[in-house]
């Protein structure tokens, strides 16, 4: 099932190690969720994309088929779909988010 | 239009009859919601999928009628 929006968001996906989409843009999201993983990525310094689907009505409802996930914000790593905001902040608190991102080599461990 | 908290509850322990479900209305405004859910069902699943089974149970209310729903989802000890 090729569609152009799915193989745009492919490109997308790839088009960067760290890819958040996210309600509107890092310097001003529009919605909390998306708040929340901006602060945490920018938190830990890791360089992401960010993705604003409020601008794009076709990324908006093709992401969620895409990843079977039904909300925003969703975060890529290295092409791999990480989770939603309440997966990231789990992660972040349990310390699995530095874990592959170091893994990944998206970021040096923490010294 | 706002999804109230009991049609989640019931809506989650339709598709997880074990589950213990716990629901928060975070704002107290009948929009934002927090759920915590523990099931047997989510043993040896990933948190994805995890999130993904509850998010079938609502039925596609989720990113619809229910606009914010956090989730945190657990397995029973």
């Amino acid at each position: 099932m090729t569609n152009p929006t799915a193989e745009r968001i492919k490109d997308i996906v790839a088009s960067s190690d760290v890819v958040l989409f996210m309600k509107g843009v890092p310097a001003a999201p529009q919605c909390g969720f998306s708040a929340a993983v901006v602060q945490i990525l920018s938190g830990l310094k890791v360089p992401f994309k960010g993705v604003d689907v409020l601008s794009d009505p076709q990324v908006r409802e093709g992401i969620k088929s895409f990843s079977n996930w039904p909300t925003i914000p969703q975060l890529y790593v290295k092409g791999e779909f990480l989770g939603g905001a309440d997966i990231v902040r789990e992660m972040f608190q349990a310390g699995e988010l530095t874990a592959v991102l170091s893994d990944k080599g998206i970021m040096t461990a923490a010294t | 239009m706002a999804m109230v908290g009991t049609e989640i509850e019931r809506l989650i322990k339709q598709a997880f009859p074990d589950a213990q479900v716990i629901i928060v209305d975070l704002k107290g405004d009948g929009d934002h919601f927090g759920a915590r859910v523990t099931s047997g069902a989510f043993l040896g699943k990933s948190r994805i999928q995890q999130h993904q089974m509850v998010y079938e149970a609502l039925q596609g209310q989720m990113g619809g009628a229910l606009h914010a729903l956090a989730l945190e989802t657990a397995v029973p000890k």
